[in-house]
Parts: structure tokens; C-alpha cells; sequence
């Protein structure tokens, strides 16, 4: 038995960029004879991958990797260049909250008219108007136009119309990127609704957090290639070793919203030796608790290179609220790749509030080449006397 | 290669979706302006008492005909019609690029939207010429029924053009300008500001093979006087039936364009 609601087989995706944009009808009539030039833009090179019925299935991968562009193909917003697509059900047709909204419009006006773009009948939003109004709760509102809606409130009504879109397939991409910590948490809790239900869920994202939570399974896509499909776990590590100098979410918990690494003067992907680089840890809310910080660096052999800790620092167990702690350092390292672990400890130093394995990941280029671990400043000097 | 189908057309109500995009189109199109409707109003009664003081007072060719202060006002009215709804409908899918790129709907539906839109207009304002007619006591007659054969065939004509233009806009902006040359050449040509009579027998043929010129001198044969030259007075079998097929042709030609080159709307507009 065929269980997939989705099967994609040998999928490609070329953009073609003209090398020069000719959109008039008179430059075309004036390089009629000159052969057209394009340089062919490979977004998607043969992408094969089923989903199965009722599968909460991620799609991961890093700005520009084509996830988006694969997205709107299961959605019959792209067509495929060549390879087929087959999609067994009814595909929830949007991919963003608000589609069609109008800011002219009331807020009445606009369930109706963004509700029908999503597919639904007048009738039906008719029946569901009064859940929607009152799951956004906005009721007061709704008689004012959407232009002096604040962005949360707008948020808000997109979402709860969004969500009582039936179909078979729900497609979300990078939904949770907005709305505030009250706003995400209902998303979360209206996923874990479906993922009980057995609606097929196929999420764009780069916040490996929410594939850890949601994904039965997930799919790894690298500069238009599958890099990976499976357990999260397994996408996660991949994708985490992938990701190197980026900066990335962490979420497990409550306290660190986000842990990267920059420099500044930043060339390319690799950080350099001789600067100062950050680390930023943005924290949230932390509520009567105090705690100390420390940091471990291992490279890519597994060997711990460096850790140190606020406390060795003499610096007092702090909270903060939505602050952000950096550590500079000189990356005195050699070339390679390292992460970074980060700990937060109560301030006792007895219970483990938080830890983030391989929170944050850098790669560094060495000005010499040198051997080992660390990049001592050195020099050689001869003396023939 | 085989791509197979998306079941996902079966969910939209079309009709649902056609409407609600016409309505709001509508709506948007008046609002935040005091007079609102009545400003699109405005803009062929203007012309109207600027070609009937010069064709009545300066030049007096409109003097032989009965009611021609009718003729020329529902002239002009259906003529704006025929502009406005091929003017908007012709950037109407370029302009939902970004709304198209989120999420999938029939894409015929946006033309077909705006064209609604500017049908609903145009009732607006025949109701306005209905209002004139009375004042003139033309009698109702039961074949002023006729007059709703005539919009249809306007509305497929003006639909097939706006399906090729806006199809053709989304790559090729040019076409911008090119209609608006043709709209003053069609103006012209279409015998709308003076009566036909005028022109030379052996002429009026051409003219009134263009479906522009059959539907405007039908409509005045219908509703304002027996005196209009219509295709049948001058056009023979079989070229009385160019004017009333080109209509379909267009529509025909139209649709399997437009169809053919909406899968790359997304991506072009």
C-alpha cells in the first residue's frame, strides 16, 4: 500500500537570470537576432521524497538553499522544471499568514476576503466568523480597518483564519518568526493540536527547536541538494555541523533565546585569529534566578580546546531581563572548525538550569599554517652569530 | 516528465473568490475620496458636455439626429467602459505578483475580477442613461430587453482583449503604451463622437466591422434611435457575422494564452 500524500520525484528547479533584463518589448525587437543569454540558476537539483499521511515533516536548511522555492512548488504557486510532483489530497494553498489582507478593508471585510483566498466558502467562514473573531480576540475590533490594527493584532486574526483552512496538507513556512512569546506559544499548542490529528504537516523552517518538537520526520536541503532525510535528531546533528559560523536559535528551554559567534571586519564564512570576536547570548525573562555562565570550546576532533565560566571570573551569579552577555575573545586557535557549549548554573552552582551542546559554531582560517590546537603568537628568529 | 495535477483547484470556490475580489476592488477603487462613485461619474459626463457643445453648437454634425445628446452620452459611456476595464485589467496581474508568489488561486480569477469590478461601473452609469432616456421620454419598449445580448457581448470581448494584454503586460510592460495608442486609434475609428452617417457608404463597412462600433451603434439602435447605422444596413452575408464572432475568437485566444502562460505568472509578474 502507497500511504505517501506527497511524492516527489526527480524534482529540478532552474531560474533563469537574463543577463540583461529585457522586459521591453524594443530591446527584444533590437537583440532579436543576438542569441539570448541566460545564465541558468539551479535552485533544485533532484529532489526525491515522499510523505506519508499524517506526517509532520521539516524541511530545514539555510537561507537560500531552495526550501522556500520547494515549498511553492507543492503548493502549485512554481512549476517544477522537470520531474514530476504528486500530491494525493487537498493542499491548504497558502504558504504566509495574511495573504490577501487588505488595509483598507475593516476587519470583517478582510476575514471574508482572506478566508475565501484560502480556499474557504463565504458560507463557511459565515458559520465559523464568530470562533475566528473570538480566537484572534479582537471582537471590538473588527469593525475598524486593518490599517490601525497594531502588527499583533493583525498577526492574530491571519492566524486564526488560517488555521480553520481544512485541507489534507498544511504547508507553513517560517510562520513562528513573528508575533510575541504569548502569540507563539498558541502556534505551538495548535501544533501539537494536528500533529494529534491527522492532518499532514509539511514546516519550513530554520529553528531546528521546533523541528526537535513537532517532526516525525525532516528533510535536510543544502544549495538545492538533499543533504539529509530523517529523524529530527539525525537532520538536527547534520544540520547543526552543516551550519558553521552562523548563528542559531536554541530553545530547549526558557532562559537563551539565541547563542552566535561574530567578529567584526567578517570576511566570508571563517572568523580570524588577531581580531576580537563575540559571543552573544541573548536571554529571556528569568524570573528571581540567579546563575552563573560558562563556555566550553571543542574543535571538531572532540578536543576540549578552552572553558571558562563568569564565575572564575569573579563575577557574581546576575539575572537579567532580556539582556545579553558577550564574551570577547581571541580566537587563538588553528584552522578548523569549533562549537561552543554553553552552561547556565544556579548560583550555588548546583543545579544545571540549561545546557546548549554545540549552541554555536565558527570556523577559522590561520594566517600560517601551524599544526595542533591553538595558534600561539610566534616567530622564528635565527641567529647565525 | 509528467506532472501530475494538483487536486487543489477542487477547493477554491471559484465564484466565491471571483466576487469577493470584484467587490473589493470595487470598493477600494471609491473609497477615501468624498464623491467616491461619483468622480468615475464625472469623467464621461465631462466629455459628454464637451463634444456636445462642439458637435452641436461648433461643428453641428450630431444636428440630424433624434436624441443625439443621448446618442453621444451612451456612446461615451460604453466607450470609458471599454477603457477602464481594459486599462485596469491589463496590470491587474502584474500588480498581484506578490500575493500571487504566497499563495495558489485560478489566476483567471484576477482578471476576471476587475472586470466585474468595471462592469459594475458601467451599470452605475447606464443607470444614469436610463435616468437621461426618461427625461427625453423615450418610450420603454419590450425590445430594449435586447440591450442585455449587446453587454454580454461586450463583456466577452472586453474580457478575451484583457486576457491577452494582461498575460502579454506581466512580461512585457511596453504593451502599456502600445494600448493606449490603440485605444485613441480605436476611439477614432469606432464612430463614437460622430454619427456614421457621415462617413462615405463604402467605408462604413470597415468601420462597422469592428465589434466595438457593431456593439455601440446596436446599443443606440436599441435604446435611443432607429436612425443608428447598424451592421445590418451596410454588412452582407457572410461578413455581417465578423463583428459578433470576433468577440468569441478573442475570448477563445484569450483564455488559451492567458492559461498557457499563467503557470510562470508567479515567478515573472
Amino acid at each position: 500500500m502507497n500511504d505517501a500524500i506527497i511524492s516527489v520525484k526527480n524534482l529540478n528547479k532552474t531560474f533563469k537570470v537574463p543577463h540583461e533584463k529585457q522586459d521591453t518589448l524594443k530591446s527584444r525587437a533590437v537583440n532579436i537576432f543576438s542569441k539570448k543569454s541566460y545564465s541558468k540558476n539551479a535552485i533544485l537539483k533532484d529532489i526525491n521524497f515522499d510523505i506519508k499521511r499524517g506526517e509532520f515533516f521539516g524541511i530545514v536548511g539555510k537561507n537560500g538553499c531552495g526550501k522556500s522555492t520547494l515549498l511553492k512548488i507543492i503548493a502549485n504557486i512554481y512549476q517544477p522544471t522537470s520531474g514530476s510532483l504528486s500530491v494525493n489530497g487537498t493542499i491548504a494553498p497558502f504558504l504566509e499568514l495574511g495573504v490577501g489582507f487588505n488595509p483598507e478593508l475593516t476587519g470583517r471585510e478582510n476575514v471574508f476576503l482572506s478566508g475565501i483566498i484560502l480556499g474557504m466558502s463565504r458560507k463557511k467562514i459565515e458559520s465559523l466568523y464568530d470562533e475566528i473573531v473570538d480566537f484572534a480576540e479582537l471582537r471590538e475590533f473588527m469593525d475598524q480597518k486593518l490599517k490601525n490594527y497594531s502588527s499583533g493584532m493583525q498577526v492574530r486574526l491571519a492566524f486564526s483564519i488560517a488555521v480553520r483552512a481544512e485541507s489534507d496538507v498544511l504547508l507553513i513556512d517560517e510562520v513562528l518568526a513573528v508575533g510575541d512569546a504569548a502569540f507563539q506559544k498558541k502556534c505551538f499548542d495548535y501544533f501539537q493540536k494536528i500533529k494529534e490529528s491527522d492532518t499532514t504537516v509539511c514546516f519550513v523552517t530554520h529553528d531546528m527547536g521546533s523541528v526537535l518538537q513537532f517532526c516525525d520526520r525532516a528533510l535536510f536541503i543544502d544549495k538545492g541538494e538533499i543533504a539529509g532525510i530523517g529523524k529530527p535528531e539525525k537532520i538536527s546533528e547534520l544540520y547543526q555541523l552543516e551550519n558553521l559560523t552562523t548563528s542559531k536559535n536554541v530553545s530547549k528551554n526558557n532562559i537563551v533565546k539565541s547563542i552566535a559567534v561574530f567578529q567584526e571586519n567578517k570576511k566570508e564564512d571563517y572568523i580570524l585569529p588577531n581580531e576580537f570576536a563575540e559571543l552573544r547570548i541573548d536571554t529571556k525573562i528569568i524570573k528571581n534566578k540567579k546563575f552563573n555562565i560558562g563556555i566550553q570550546i571543542f574543535n571538531e576532533k572532540n578536543i576540549y580546546c578552552f572553558g571558562t565560566n563568569t564565575r572564575s571570573a569573579n563575577i557574581d551569579p546576575f539575572n537579567l531581563e532580556n539582556g545579553k552577555i558577550i564574551f570577547k575573545f581571541k580566537p587563538q586557535l588553528a584552522r578548523g572548525n569549533y562549537y561552543i557549549n554553553v552552561t547556565l548554573v544556579s548560583k550555588d552552582n548546583i543545579e544545571i538550569l540549561e545546557q546548549h551542546q554545540q549552541a554555536a559554531t565558527f570556523r577559522m582560517k590561520a594566517d600560517t599554517k601551524v599544526e595542533g590546537v591553538v595558534l600561539l603568537d610566534h616567530k622564528w628568529i635565527i641567529d647565525k652569530a | 516528465m509528467r506532472i501530475t495535477k494538483h487536486l487543489v483547484q477542487r477547493k477554491i470556490s471559484r465564484f466565491d473568490l471571483v466576487k469577493e475580489l470584484a467587490v473589493t476592488d470595487f470598493k477600494i477603487k471609491y473609497q477615501g475620496s468624498l464623491l467616491g462613485y461619483a468622480w468615475s461619474l464625472a469623467k464621461p459626463l465631462a466629455m459628454f458636455g464637451v463634444l456636445y457643445l462642439v458637435f452641436t453648437v461648433f461643428v453641428r454634425i450630431g444636428s440630424g439626429i433624434q436624441h443625439y445628446a443621448l446618442y453621444l452620452l451612451l456612446g461615451i459611456v460604453m466607450w470609458t467602459y471599454f477603457t477602464d476595464l481594459t486599462n485596469t485589467a491589463m496590470r491587474s496581474v502584474a500588480d498581484k505578483g506578490e500575493m500571487m508568489r504566497k499563495v495558489y488561486f485560478p489566476r483567471i480569477t484576477i482578471v476576471l475580477s476587475t472586470s466585474i469590478s468595471a462592469t459594475i461601473t458601467l451599470a452605475l452609469n447606464l443607470v444614469v442613461v436610463f435616468i437621461f432616456m426618461l427625461l427625453a421620454r423615450i418610450p420603454v419598449e419590450l425590445t430594449h430587453i435586447l440591450f442585455i445580448f449587446v453587454l454580454i457581448e461586450y463583456f466577452i470581448l472586453c474580457l478575451g482583449i484583457s486576457l491577452l494584454i494582461s498575460a502579454f503586460f506581466v512580461k512585457y510592460r511596453d504593451i502599456g503604451h502600445i494600448w493606449e495608442v490603440i485605444l485613441q486609434l480605436l476611439f477614432y475609428a469606432s464612430a463614437i463622437i460622430y454619427p456614421l452617417t457621415i462617413v462615405p457608404v463604402r467605408y462604413q463597412k470597415f468601420i462597422l466591422l469592428s465589434p466595438i462600433t457593431q456593439i455601440i451603434q446596436d446599443s443606440r439602435y436599441i435604446l435611443v434611435t432607429k436612425e443608428t447605422v447598424i451592421p445590418m444596413n451596410v454588412l452582407h452575408f457572410p461578413y455581417i457575422f465578423i463583428p459578433y464572432i470576433i468577440p468569441f475568437v478573442l475570448l477563445a485566444v484569450g483564455m488559451f494564452y492567458f492559461n498557457r502562460a499563467a503557470r510562470n505568472f508567479a515567478e515573472e509578474a
